[in-house]
């Protein structure tokens, strides 16, 4: 079985969206230091509604072609958001975060790999 | 399936009650600032336990769906209660971010598909190799070491 390139496509375009919805997540997140209902702010709908979004190009991507490959290709969200939390919020690129995230990376891959 | 579901709640509600009380302790004072990104750490790990159990329920929910009726789904309890715990695991990570970098923490949500995987062959009996074990093993690691990393 191969993996039709519109699977791919829909997957890494919702990988990109959920990525912002961690951002969103993230900025929203901050107002939260006033007091919990500050809980309810438009950064966080934001994020929530770009993960639902993010969700459904999953959804229909994962329908057609092989998990070893697509399940990896969800899971680069994690790279985008590693991306973002150094352009948007300052955040340092460490050892740490590069062997953490490869390591999960190779996990789903193999995850998705077994799935078969 | 009815009985297991809610044994799914029951451990569910008092994971939140648990939750809840270590966030009513440690609400952020000086001294806890050292303690906030670990607790961080903490709180995605229960974010992804929420996480995969919605995802059970929701499963056990479409299971139980019928073409014939299509309002079935705004009175299935299962998928109900998994759209909830949703809700739950979204606050949770939120409450985490507030704490900690986005880098270190949202990778470790990748922790949801380890506990998939290991509910889906206890509650669907669905089969697991070693290639899927291995997987998580690595999955395991890689959050491990991004665990490590919050150490300042």
């Amino acid at each position: 079985m191969t993996t039709p390139f519109s699977s791919m496509a829909l997957v890494l375009v919702g990988s990109v969206i959920g990525s912002f919805g961690a951002a969103f997540l993230k900025s929203g997140s901050a107002m939260l230091k006033d007091g919990f209902w500050r809980i309810l702010n438009l950064r966080l709908a934001a994020g929530v509604a770009l993960f639902l979004l993010s969700s459904v190009f999953f959804i229909l991507g994962i329908r057609r072609g092989e998990l070893s490959v697509l399940y990896p290709m969800v899971s680069l969200g994690y790279v985008w958001t590693l991306l973002w939390s150094r352009l948007f919020f300052g955040e340092s690129f460490t050892p740490q975060k590069f062997v953490g995230l490869g390591l999960i990376l190779l996990g789903v891959f193999f995850v998705g790999l077994g799935s078969k | 399936m009815r009985s297991r579901s809610c044994e799914f709640c029951d451990m569910c509600l008092g994971l939140t009650l648990l939750s809840c009380l270590g966030l009513d302790t440690a609400t952020v004072t000086a001294a806890d600032k050292t303690k906030a990104p670990r607790r961080a750490v903490g709180l995605v790990f229960c974010c992804t336990i929420f996480g995969a159990t919605a995802q059970l329920l929701l499963k056990t929910g479409a299971n139980q769906l019928t073409h014939a009726n299509p309002l079935g789904i705004i009175t299935n309890f299962a998928l109900l209660a998994g759209l909830s715990l949703y809700g739950i695991s979204t606050v949770l990570l939120v409450l985490a971010l507030r704490d900690g970098e986005l880098s270190l923490l949202y990778p470790v949500i990748a922790l949801t598909y380890a506990w998939v995987t290991l509910l889906s062959v206890v509650v669907f009996h669905e089969r697991i190799n070693p290639i899927k074990l291995g997987g998580i093993a690595v999955i395991i690691a890689g959050v491990a070491v991004l665990g490590r990393g919050q150490k300042k």
